[in-house]
């Protein structure tokens, strides 16, 4: 018997290995370096390896290929997706690496012991945080790099567990409200948990279908790579039952990471209790990733079947964009609404997905960037805004922040008529982008409800702003911290882009379209 | 009348077109990142930069004449650009964006030098300032843009500055909810504007002004009925027209010299911009210009019946405005040479409400903010400038021979006669008592602030004429308001010619020329009269009790409660159900069974929080209806 | 009538679900109701899950770090097994893949025990 190596193209998949050395060494930082000088190392690491990757993912812009035997694409999306979560997980770790705003940083050493037992009040109060969120956050980074390439669905799988299950630990690392941040973090991973089940069955179904379609005469056995899911699909009508059960569980799995409807309801939870710095990872890159992973399974596996999947997500994108745009209406805390924001971000996401023409692929793209960038910038200033027992977030403590501080509230309502869509923002032109998609693709439906629930979203966005600006200070309005270099630099980036975005949008709109083929 | 519109390159003097923008915006942008510390000299800034605008607005007005066409256009860089969807920023410099210039900047800088003096005691008049550049500079945006993304861009920008002014005074509950509700009627008409901006993508690919309308003609007539119906949605929320005309009375609660500009001369009139912009699709169907006229004679009765029956000074005013809006409205709903006709009397209007408006701002200073009719009288001679001004507004507006009113308003009477059939007697009718009740009104107003016995409060001893920075405004606008419409009406007429179609061999009216005028005439000199003897004397201090149709005048004829019951009932009970439903039923049925189960204790505090196991509850169910929808549509139960 | 070559997998989840139910329902109405400390202590691994000391004490979590370093070198011998067996046909590439992939467990081995999990005390 012999055996075939697959053939690697090393440069090809360079920003993988990259990010995955850049974790591995974090750890061994972790092992080896003295306490005093870990944060400094991790931190330099953490972004000279985002650096680098950034670096050589550019250089290989014009690589279209499938390699590591069929497991990994690095074809138009993957690139500018994994760009995009490179550039956002920069701005993400300028956050997380943030310590001037508390003693010893956000984060805590160690996140497992007992909620207000003496050892756990001695580590909240010592000056030094863990620095395992380096490495942690450079594994996840690592997972949604590879989530989005992944060719065959057991890579994806692989890929979508080392992307969880780092966040799920860094969910409860927050140094202030202990228990709210240990409950996010086991809510998270037993729903994670549930939904992973969902798409590793998905992954047997499929395999199921592949399987007794390939076993006509003189076929192989099924695969779940995605071109022989997209061939058995193409070609046979038997057993479609399994198909579309195993799509749909693993749509399930995938929606889930993407936090819609029915399948939100771990996010305002888990965003409410993640440190605000890691929220805002979430937000931006998980999103990313998750869309990414949905494009291209969708696009790539099982196109053949668009006509049949279509209404069902279509119904859920509705759903997600009501869910999200109603309950926020009702929300008063502060993460909590820009968690049912990020809710109704998806269903737009989803509206551009489901366009179903290449448009769809780039603006759904050009959407996840722009987004990402705002939702860093907001969850910073949420760091900024504290009181003595940490972060303010309950919105009755913003009222008269204008008077305070005009320059923060001055942002925030930037960023707040940045994600209503208000023209000259990138909010603005990615909804108009994708809406635009999605009407080329013929999905009227999904635009009106598109159209209507962004006029409803307008409204809780525009009552923080009327609170920030139109009401007294009172007694308990907290203060706004200075901001360090770090959290100032993303905030800035953050803020930049969505002016940029929404201005001249352009140059960027340009390169998603360029990048918006995929390849099989 | 199939012919290909195009517009040259902008070169030259009309290259930097892009200014008017700018300046204002630019200058909006210093003084409110400035602060408190451009306190000293921003209303000088903002004033100047307006001031600017008009005279680069007339440089480029003369440089116009030219141009062939007398239209330029000039693309500054790429908007957006997915797909086969490409937008520009790009403006466009035409006769009919150049009269709008001409009115935002010429009649903007009087308000602004107005508001120099009217704002001088508030601490917060640099914001004032900062706010109102912004305004000018979205006005000119959203009349300089050659597509539809660039006007919604500036309407949008309008809205965002009037919502701003108009809750300027935030500490007053009712501006802060003045403000909400202009915004929220205003959402309601942006939604017609957006889904109309997407309607023309999808069918036409293009938002420029050029490609939609030599598009048109392609089209068939529903998809042209719906998109001209969405304009109008948007047209008639952004105007204060029915039914969306509820907003704009409220909006007096800003500052004076607001009213004057945005409310009064500008921005109420983005609507009939929209249309007169959209003629080539107005004129498409037929259909479309009966629902525009229908609009139009409807609110211009609405807003004379309740002006009647307002005690309010402003408010008079505003709902005298609803009802002008309405006579344009009733102009480019008809069509051909009206469009020309509807813009001319927006000019007028422009003038001589704004003069109305600084006029009444001017009483309310020297009355200490006392804003109701009921309690004034006499000031003729106190405040003999304010009294003249007024007084040349009051003859402009009720169409006074010789007055602009009277050389704007006869035609768009007498071409509402020019309809076909029983319309013509119609809306016709509706214009004439429109034109007595609008007399009535005015007189009204005008007898019980100027003449007949003081009823003033007891607190005011002197009232005092306003400072000559008020003043000398007023006048100009007087002026304005007396012969602007009389000069205008036929050279603009034929200077709107390309943009606006040309009278083309209209029907004769169902009654002569003379008939009409002398109806007119006579109606009008009624209502004076009328309003005349029976407010000679003054009125009650208080509010009378009246009949119904004084009633339902005071209440606005129930348009808010209309929308109470209609529009916020609905949505606020929605909201409440989803969220109850998300409390209670998810929730509640999980842990009902866990209740039942483990007794009844701590039931209740278990209901308000969210279990782990409640979410994997809603996500297993989820997951059914997934699967299961998506074998639905495999067997083919549900496509 | 023919089956479905997929009739078997609802015949074993109806075992399965005929399995649990019985042994739980079995177990309640014919086992004898005995009880003593031993045995109602959890898996006899010598830790109190619950009720928790008063006030959050020290929970001892030895066994579970041990039985997951175990597992992770466990994986790691399975996975040398086949290599092992195959190492002719596999040759240096396969090798270069295994030396990377002990390298990457070594790393984690070399975290655990730089920061104590070793230690037992």
């Amino acid at each position: 018997m012999t055996i075939k190596f697959p053939d690697i193209d090393y440069a090809a998949i360079a920003p993988l290995l990259i990010m995955f050395g850049v974790a591995a060494l974090g750890v061994l930082v972790e092992a080896f370096v003295p306490k005093r000088a870990r944060h400094l190392t991790q931190l330099v690491l953490a972004l000279a390896g985002l650096v680098a990757a950034l670096v050589v993912l550019v250089t290989q812009a014009e690589t279209r290929v499938v390699t590591a035997g069929g497991a990994i694409a690095v074809d138009g999306p993957a690139l500018f997706l994994q760009g995009s979560i490179i550039v956002l997980a920069i701005m993400a770790v300028l956050l997380i690496g943030e310590r001037s705003l508390e003693k010893g940083g956000p984060f805590v050493a160690q996140a497992a012991i007992t909620v207000g037992s003496e050892d756990d009040r001695r580590q909240a109060a010592r000056a030094d945080g863990a620095t395992e969120v380096y490495p942690l956050a450079t594994f996840a980074i690592f997972g949604m790099m590879l989530f989005v390439s992944a060719n065959d669905l057991l890579t994806m799988f692989i890929a979508l567990e080392v992307l969880s299950l780092p966040l799920y630990l860094m969910c409860a690392l927050a140094r202030r409200r202990r228990l709210v941040s240990q409950e996010a973090a086991l809510k998270y991973f037993m729903l994670g948990a549930y939904a992973s089940a969902f798409f590793l069955f998905g992954v047997a179904l499929v395999y199921g279908f592949t399987a007794s379609v390939q076993a006509a005469p003189g076929r192989m056995a099924g695969g779940v790579d995605f071109a022989t899911i997209h061939a058995a699909a193409t070609q046979s009508p038997a057993n479609r039952a399994l198909l579309f059960g195993g799509l749909a569980m693993i749509a399930i799995g995938l929606l889930f990471k993407a936090a819609a409807a029915p399948f939100h309801v771990w996010t305002p939870d888990v965003y409410q209790g993640a440190p605000t710095a890691v929220t805002g990872f979430m937000a931006a890159c998980t999103k990313v990733a998750a869309f990414g992973a949905l494009l291209r399974v969708l696009y790539v596996a099982f196109d053949g079947a668009r006509w049949d999947f279509t209404p069902v997500l279509g119904a859920i994108a509705i759903l997600t964009m009501l869910v999200g745009a109603v309950l926020s209406v009702t929300q008063t805390d502060l993460k909590r609404l820009l968690a049912y924001s990020s809710i109704a971000n998806a269903g737009y996401l989803l509206v551009g997905v489901l366009a179903g023409v290449r448009e769809g692929i780039s603006s759904t793209m050009f959407y996840l960037v722009a987004y990402g960038f705002t939702v860093i910038a907001a969850f910073a200033v949420v760091t900024l805004v504290r009181d003595a027992d940490g972060e303010a977030t309950h919105l009755s403590r913003w009222a008269g922040l204008g008077r305070r501080s005009p320059v923060f509230a001055g942002v925030f309502t930037f960023i707040l008529l940045a994600f209503a869509g208000i023209p000259l923002t990138s909010g603005f032109i990615s909804k108009f982008a994708v809406f635009g998609a999605a009407l080329d693709g013929g999905q009227t439906w999904l635009v009106i409800a598109g159209v209507i629930t962004s006029m409803v979203l307008a409204f809780p966005y525009l009552r923080v702003v009327v609170m920030m600006w139109l009401s007294e200070p009172g007694e308990s309005t907290p203060t706004i911290a200075v901001p360090g270099a770090l959290t100032a630099a993303a905030l800035v980036i953050g803020v930049a882009a969505t002016l940029v975005l929404g201005v001249a949008p352009a140059p960027l709109l340009n390169l998603s379209d360029t990048a918006g083929q995929f390849i099989r | 009348m199939e012919q290909t519109i195009e517009y040259a390159h902008a070169t030259g003097v009309l290259g930097s077109v892009w200014l008017l923008i700018a300046i204002p915006l630019v200058s909006s942008a210093v003084i409110l990142l400035l602060g408190r510390r451009s306190a000293k000299f921003a209303h000088w800034l903002g004033t100047a930069a307006i001031g600017a605008g008009f005279v680069l607005t007339l440089i480029y007005f003369f440089s116009l004449r030219d141009q062939p066409n007398r239209a330029v256009e000039r693309n500054l860089w790429e908007f957006i650009s997915v797909g086969n969807l490409k937008v520009d920023i790009g403006l466009l410099f035409d006769p009919l964006s150049a009269v709008f210039c001409l009115l935002i900047t010429g009649v903007g800088f009087l308000i602004h030098l107005y508001a120099v003096g009217y704002m001088a005691h508030d601490e917060r008049r640099h914001t004032f300032f900062g706010y109102f550049n912004l305004f000018a500079a979205a006005m000119l945006l959203l009349v300089l843009g050659n597509n539809y993304v660039m006007l919604y861009l500036g309407w949008e920008g309008v809205g965002l500055a009037s919502y701003l002014l108009i809750s300027f005074w935030y500490t007053r509950p009712s501006a802060a909810t003045a403000g909400k509700k202009a915004f929220l009627m205003n959402r309601v008409g942006d939604a017609g504007l957006v889904i109309a901006i997407f309607t023309m993508f999808a069918y036409l690919g293009s938002t420029n002004y050029a490609d939609v309308f030599n598009g048109v003609g392609g089209l068939s007539s529903t998809v042209v009925l719906l998109m001209g119906l969405l304009l109008l949605l948007g047209a008639t929320g952004k105007s204060g027209q029915f039914p969306l005309q509820a907003w704009l009375p409220d909006a007096m609660e800003g500052p004076t010299p607001v009213s004057a500009l945005i409310h009064a001369a500008t921005m109420v009139t983005a609507g009939v911009y929209l249309i007169a912009r959209s003629n080539a699709i107005f004129s498409a169907n037929e259909v479309l210009q009966t629902v525009v006229v229908s609009v139009g004679a409807l609110t211009l009765l609405i807003g004379c019946i309740i002006g009647a029956a307002k005690d309010d000074i402003k408010r008079v005013l505003a709902w005298s405005t609803v009802s002008q809006i309405g006579y344009m409205f009733l102009g480019v709903g008809l069509g051909g040479g009206a469009y020309a006709l509807a813009i001319i009397h927006l000019l007028a209007h422009g003038f001589f409400k704004a003069n109305m408006f600084l006029g009444a701002g001017s009483v309310m200073h020297g009355m200490k903010d006392q804003v109701d009719i009921r309690r004034f009288g006499g000031l003729w001679k106190l405040m003999p400038w304010t009294f003249g001004t007024f007084t040349a507004g009051w003859l402009a507006i009720v169409g006074f021979p010789g007055f602009s009113g009277f050389f704007t308003k006869e035609p768009i009477i007498v071409a509402a006669f020019e309809r076909e059939g029983w319309t013509a007697w119609l809306y016709g009718w509706a214009a004439l008592l429109g034109a007595g009740l609008t007399a009535f009104y005015m007189t009204r107003l005008w007898v019980l602030t100027f003449l007949g016995p003081k009823r003033w409060t007891e607190d005011i001893e002197h009232p005092h004429e306003s400072p000559p920075i008020m003043v000398g405004p007023l006048v100009l606008l007087a002026i304005g308001s007396a012969i602007a419409g009389g000069l205008m009406a036929s050279p603009v007429a034929k200077w709107l010619e390309p943009p606006l179609p040309h009278e083309a061999g209209h029907p004769e009216p169902v009654m002569s020329h003379g008939v009409i005028t002398t109806l007119s005439l006579v109606l009008t000199f009624a209502g004076i009269g009328l309003a005349y003897l029976l407010f000679r004397r003054g009125t009650a201090l208080v509010e009378q009790p009246a009949g119904v149709v004084v009633t339902a005048a005071r209440r606005n004829l129930y348009a808010d409660a209309f929308n109470e019951i209609v529009f916020e009932k609905p949505g606020i009970f929605l909201t409440r159900a989803l969220v109850f439903l998300d409390n209670r039923g998810i929730d509640g049925a999980v842990n009902g069974l866990a209740a039942a189960v483990g007794g009844g204790s701590g039931r209740l505090r278990r209901l308000q929080t969210g279990f782990v196991r409640s979410y994997a509850m809603s996500m297993m169910a989820g997951a059914l209806v997934v699967v299961a929808a998506f074998v639905a549509v495999q067997m083919g139960w549900l496509s | 009538m023919t089956l479905s070559p997929y009739a078997p997998i609802v015949g074993l989840f109806a075992l399965a679900a005929f399995f649990a139910l019985f042994s739980v329902a079995s177990a309640r109405i014919a086992g004898p109701r005995r009880y003593n400390r031993a045995k109602l202590d959890a898996y006899e691994c010598g830790i109190e899950p619950s009720p928790q000391p008063v006030g959050g004490g020290r929970f001892p979590i030895k066994f579970y770090l041990t039985a997951m370093l175990f597992i992770v070198f466990d994986i790691e011998i399975i996975f040398l097994y086949p290599w092992a067996v195959s190492f002719d046909q596999l040759g240096l590439f396969g090798f270069v893949e295994m030396v990377m992939f002990i390298g990457t467990v070594f790393i984690a081995y070399a975290y655990v025990w730089r920061r104590g999990g070793l230690d037992w005390d």
